[in-house]
């Protein structure tokens, strides 16, 4: 029964990031494209985490913690570029 | 009690699959920007938090260890995605509105993201106690 179901959070997530990478082509502006992006980042930990769950291993939270730090500080860098033209001033 | 556990993990994965479904499909449909911010946090809240709570009940009911870093992935996210949606609803208030656009910002006279150099000069002129 786990089997099934994370094979359907998998395709589930799977087909969330296709969408934010069509969200992300098609963008109408440039927020769009950074909200997209940082939807993408939490679909990729959703689904390292069931990576992990799947293998039955604890190896891939470490992976999933950094893609989150990373997610967010991405996410603040382009926003604080759009905002002010630079990231640290 | 073997095959309860195995259910609550698996209604877990199918609720967060859904929920992460939703949050991108309404990033996609829907029309209006601060609409397209609403919906990814339903993702970001219910779907990676369904997917840690399975892993969690999953790696102390069969894999025979108790995991907590997932804890620390839920806190991680829950205090970053407010300072992440401020950020871009910002991004969205600087690129696409105006000052005559936006809803009146109370007692201050404009929002702060519409600054423009004169208003510094302006405030700096105003005030009474200069500082040195």
């Amino acid at each position: 029964m786990i089997e099934s179901a994370s094979t359907f959070a998998f395709a589930c997530f799977a087909l969330a990031m296709l969408m934010n990478l069509w969200k992300i082509v098609t963008a109408p502006d440039v927020a769009d494209r950074i909200l997209a992006l940082d939807t993408m980042f939490i679909n990729a930990i959703a689904l390292m985490v069931l990576y992990g769950l799947a293998l039955g291993t604890e190896i891939f939270f470490e992976a999933a913690m950094i893609i989150a730090m990373l997610g967010f500080v991405s996410t603040v860098a382009y926003a604080r570029f759009i905002l002010r033209g630079n990231i640290i001033e | 009690m073997e095959s309860l556990l195995e259910l609550l993990v698996a209604a877990f994965l199918v609720i967060a699959g859904i929920f992460g479904i939703v949050g991108s499909f309404g990033l996609l449909k829907l029309n209006d920007p601060m609409s397209r911010l609403h919906a990814p946090t339903k993702a970001t809240t219910l779907g990676v938090g369904g997917v840690l709570l399975a892993s969690m009940l999953h790696a102390a009911a069969f894999e025979k260890y108790f995991s907590v870093h997932e804890l620390m992935i839920t806190l991680f996210l829950f205090l970053t995605a407010p300072v992440t949606a401020n950020f871009i609803a910002k991004v969205h208030i600087h690129r696409q509105e105006s000052r005559e656009t936006m809803p009146t910002a109370g007692e201050d006279d404009h929002w702060a993201t519409h600054d423009t150099p004169e208003d510094g000069e302006r405030k700096t002129a105003t005030r009474t106690d200069t500082p040195q």
